[in-house]
């Protein structure tokens, strides 16, 4: 069931050993940490180590040149100010709370469709799922500024039929959605896990509704989504991860500025500039345990809801 | 959940359940397409129709990318159609030279970066897999656990530190900082691939070493390894797209235009060209998303099943 399963799921395990076992035990644990090593040092020395350098960091002012210099809750009382900041974060949930529920129902409705049977499977699914791998690249992104542009390719094809479109990057009240877009194009590697999970429904419980004469709303509802909400679960969170640390297209489609007036200036995005762009290093550290926090929220809060409409079957 | 079908074909494990499962499954579809075999004709030609469009809609924008980068410069504001003329090839040339460097070098520093970053995430991840898989030792669980939180981090989280770190060794404006998380094993997402997959490994085999004499070096160089070359094939294909890809990373540590990798080259190209010459910045894209094309091409199988497994198991 998932890395979050898994998690959810850790159990200790506790048995009567004999001596043999106990050396054997003894050998296997010196191998184990023999063969975590890499993982070990990179925990250390990548992961956890920076990260709690970071949170020390975001209690001072580090310029990179200087040694940090502590000045306590500043950056934090600071970010309450900062209005970029705000804006920022404005930004990042509208990505996040439209892109994500969107992308979700488009790759859900297109499993659902390849789902029975469908001949050519193979071919859609290859053609739905290779923007998603392509998605996350600068030369996607630089294709979507051309598109969205005020003489790009969405406009040429609304000119067809009579239509003179805005700029869509250039107006601040497209700029974000021509974004979102791009997002929802991506949906081809959530649909793929919707196919595998749409897969493991036993075939005998469409049979049995079909004997009780249930329509295919009724067996969408009553069978397809519970038993698929393991999976709908898993992408939802593991998307809403993603999103929220999205950064490539919006610094790209906007020239690094997240303009046309911060319309697009993803939280991930200031954090950037601030860090590296002003070597504000202090208040960038504390801006990333700010996304760290929602993130985490987040999280917790699907998990917590979860609760009321994930359905596990074993 | 049981095992998921697509997997089963690639463990050892039994795979008479999910088989029965489809085969049934196929029955079930093929008595219904007989049964009301008018309506469920409609049906699928609605969705046939519903399929072509929307999968035309997803990949026109490529097709008229690659068409556009074929044409004179000024035919990509005016000509939304995929009809070509004549071929030109001038924006391949112009954009292959349009930078400090021919795009070429680019491409060896991304090649240098992605094949650094494969053979790190190969032996480091394989490495720990098999010890969270198949070894006892004090803490696994915790440790465990943490290798999972650590799939959900968000990098934005280490980026700074990581950076003071790597400046001070003077790693900056060279590939090391990209190079070296994997080598440790930091892209947890593939350790957890891989002990998923050796856990599909019937344990009888490592007994059958172990009985022979085969210590835990042997088991794993021996017995796993030569098992676990579908979850390495994915691995090695999710991280040449991820690292030929990865724009945050190198646009931090790689300022020096000798050192830039495709994507900051790209970025690089994309500013300086101010929208002058959206043919040649065109044909470079393309040219950048040829490989991570090709391997989809080819690899299609290993990421399908890789994201599905890790999805459901």
């Amino acid at each position: 069931m998932s890395a979050l399963g898994e998690l959810s799921k850790i159990k200790r395990r506790t048995a009567p050993k004999t001596a043999e076992e106990k050396k054997a035990d003894r050998r296997d644990n010196k191998a184990a940490y023999i063969f975590l090593l890499p993982w070990l040092v990179g925990l250390a020395f990548i992961t956890v180590g920076p990260m709690l350098a970071s949170l020390y960091l975001s209690f001072t002012d580090y310029n990179l040149l200087q040694s940090p210099n502590w000045i306590g809750l500043d950056n934090f009382a600071r970010m309450l100010k900062d209005t970029r900041l705000h804006n920022s974060l404005g930004v990042t949930f509208t990505y996040v709370l439209v892109g994500v529920p969107i992308q979700l129902g488009v790759a859900l409705l297109i499993a659902l469709v390849l789902d029975k049977g469908i001949r050519g499977l193979p071919f859609y699914r290859s053609v739905f799922y290779l923007p998603s791998l392509l998605g996350g690249s600068v030369a996607i992104a630089i294709l979507w500024k051309q598109i969205f542009g005020t003489t790009g390719l969405v406009n040429q094809l609304l000119a067809l039929i009579g239509i003179q479109g805005p700029g869509w990057i250039s107006d601040p009240s497209t700029a974000l959605g021509s974004i979102i877009l791009l997002h929802v194009w991506t949906f081809g590697a959530p649909m793929i896990i919707f196919l595998a999970g749409l897969r493991q429904i036993p075939a005998m419980y469409y049979e049995a509704a079909d004997v009780d004469g249930a329509s295919t709303w009724q067996k969408f509802i009553k069978i397809t989504i519970p038993l698929l909400s393991p999976i709908i679960f898993f992408n939802l969170v593991l998307q809403i991860i993603g999103a929220f640390q999205s950064f490539t297209q919006a610094f790209i489609v906007s020239g690094g500025s997240g303009g046309p007036s911060d319309s697009t200036m993803f939280f991930t995005l200031y954090l950037y500039q601030k860090g590296f762009g002003q070597f504000d290093m202090g208040y960038a550290s504390a801006m990333a345990w700010v996304l760290l926090v929602i993130i985490g929220a987040f999280t917790a809060i699907n998990f917590v809801a979860s609760k009321y409409w994930v359905f596990y079957d074993d | 959940m049981t095992n998921l079908p697509t997997m089963s074909k690639e463990t050892p494990a039994s795979t008479a359940a999910p088989e029965a499962a489809r085969k049934k499954r196929r029955v079930r579809e093929s008595r219904g397409t007989l049964a009301f075999s008018r309506k469920a004709r409609s049906r699928a030609f609605l969705k046939h129709v519903l399929l072509i469009i929307s999968g035309s809609v997803m990949i026109y924008p490529l097709l008229w990318m690659v068409v556009s980068s074929l044409r004179p410069d000024d035919l990509i504001f005016k000509d939304p159609g995929l009809w070509l003329n004549t071929l030109d090839m001038s924006n391949y040339t112009d954009g292959w030279n349009a930078l400090t460097h021919p795009f070429g070098h680019y491409m060896i520093n991304s090649a240098i970066v992605v094949i650094g970053s494969i053979l790190g995430n190969l032996i480091s991840c394989s490495m720990a897999a098999y010890a969270f898989a198949r070894l006892k030792f004090t803490a696994s669980t915790v440790l465990f656990g943490v290798m999972l939180l650590t799939i959900m981090l968000p990098f934005h989280v280490v980026i700074v530190p990581q950076y003071v770190l790597f400046s001070q060794i003077g790693w900056v404006n060279t590939f090391w900082p990209l190079i070296v998380p994997k080598l440790l094993a930091t892209d947890a997402f593939f350790v957890f691939l891989m002990v998923q997959f050796i856990r599909g490994i019937p344990k009888d085999l490592d007994e059958a070493a172990r009985i022979d004499g085969a210590g835990h070096p042997r088991i794993f160089l021996r017995v796993i390894l030569p098992l676990m070359v579908p979850a390495l094939a994915t691995t090695t294909i999710f991280t040449f797209i991820w690292t030929w890809n990865d724009f945050f990373g190198a646009l931090i540590y790689l300022t020096d235009p000798d050192m830039f990798t495709v994507p900051v080259a790209l970025r690089a190209f994309v500013d300086s060209q101010a929208g002058t010459s959206w043919g040649s910045l065109f044909a470079m894209s393309i040219v950048s998303l040829l490989p991570v094309f090709l391997i989809f091409l080819f690899g299609q199988r290993y990421l399908i099943k890789g994201i599905a497994t890790t999805g459901i198991k």
